[in-house]
């Protein structure tokens, strides 16, 4: 019964201790000139989806969820925060040059067909922020649309 | 009795949490084999590879050409429908794109190929790490950047841009080679495509 009581111990020590590491916040008060939104005239039924389905990892504004205050769920989604805006951050959208943007709208548009994108693990808690069919079509239709335009 | 409960029932919840992170490592950790595996079969398989990496080395860094001979290379495992030969090839491209060397160039030529670099080497960093359909899907766009900087850097050999009209409403890509070989679809359907133009 000692050793059980002793490894609870720590066990609860260490639940505690990585309580007070601190992660990183990804949220921002002003929407920077270059966001996506603001540089293109976006509808605003694929401005909702965007917000709802996208802009969580690929902006710097995330709308947490209750749980990002427990550790290790905050460590898991501060790495995939940083994975997404890697790969394609919307409030940073005008810096792109034509060929970049032309590029990741093309991605965007085989990622949501593929049904890649939005990930399972998001949309499995976001339920609303998964597409429907008809909401798929309607975004890579008006995706294609921006992409000719460029 | 109560305190044994409550004992219990933290070590549980602790522990969850340990496995939890733990799962995670373990996760990365097995990516990484996988990867490390792809890569050591890649050698067993070609012991000729190294000499080849010597003579790009020789004709020297930051040079188009080294970029385009990794180019062809990659178009050649996908053609094979070699997978992780296509991964080792767009991981060294990403390399050499990174390396070239503009300072040659005209200001605008400069902002050009910059830009034209930035793209392509996501891409070849993408084909690192994909499965062959995704592989393909960027290696079209890799393909246009590709040849917009042998517009602009020019190349020794004579080239041929090829067009294969069934994959993605259209695809090009480049052939150091008059006949047709697709890297779109590889022995699905070897030889469906055209010559479209010749450069040089």
């Amino acid at each position: 019964m000692k050793i059980v009581k002793i490894i609870a111990i720590v066990l609860l020590v260490a639940f505690v201790g990585i309580q007070f590491i601190p992660t990183e916040r990804n949220q921002s008060d002003t929407v920077p000139e270059t966001d996506f939104m603001l540089v293109h005239n976006v509808p605003e039924s694929i401005q909702k989806k965007l917000q709802v389905s996208c802009y969580d990892c690929h902006s710097n504004n995330t709308q947490y969820p209750w749980y990002n205050k427990i550790q290790p769920a905050a460590w898991f989604l501060e790495d995939h925060i940083k994975e997404g805006k890697a790969e394609l951050n919307f409030s940073e959208w005008d810096s792109l040059s034509s060929r970049r943007k032309s590029s990741k709208l093309r991605s965007i548009i085989k990622q949501i067909e593929s049904g890649e994108m939005p990930l399972y693990s998001y949309t499995l808690i976001h339920k609303d922020a998964a597409f429907s069919e008809a909401e798929a079509k309607e975004m890579i239709n008006w995706i294609t649309q921006l992409k000719d335009s460029l | 009795m109560n305190k044994l409960k409550s004992i219990l029932g933290i070590v549980s919840i602790v522990s969850i949490t340990l496995i939890a992170v733990s799962c995670k490592d373990n996760n990365k950790k097995q990516n990484k084999t996988d990867i490390d595996h792809s890569e050591m079969n890649h050698d067993n398989s070609n012991g000729h590879h190294d000499s080849d990496k010597k003579e790009m080395a020789m004709s020297g860094d930051g040079n188009s050409e080294v970029i385009l001979y990794e180019y062809f290379n990659l178009k050649d495992a996908l053609v094979a429908d070699d997978n992780a030969k296509a991964k080792e090839l767009g991981a060294s491209l990403a390399t050499s794109l990174g390396k070239l060397d503009v300072s040659s160039y005209t200001d605008t030529q400069k902002a050009d190929l910059k830009d034209i670099i930035e793209d392509a080497v996501e891409h070849a960093e993408h084909i690192s790490e994909s499965d062959i359909a995704h592989q393909r899907e960027h290696f079209k766009i890799l393909s246009e950047g590709v040849t917009d900087m042998v517009a602009i850097t020019g190349t020794k050999n004579t080239l041929y841009q090829q067009f294969c009209p069934m994959y993605d409403g259209g695809s090009n890509w480049l052939s150091m080679s008059k006949d047709v070989m697709n890297p779109y679809y590889g022995s699905k359907m070897l030889n469906c495509g055209k010559v479209q133009k010749e450069i040089n």
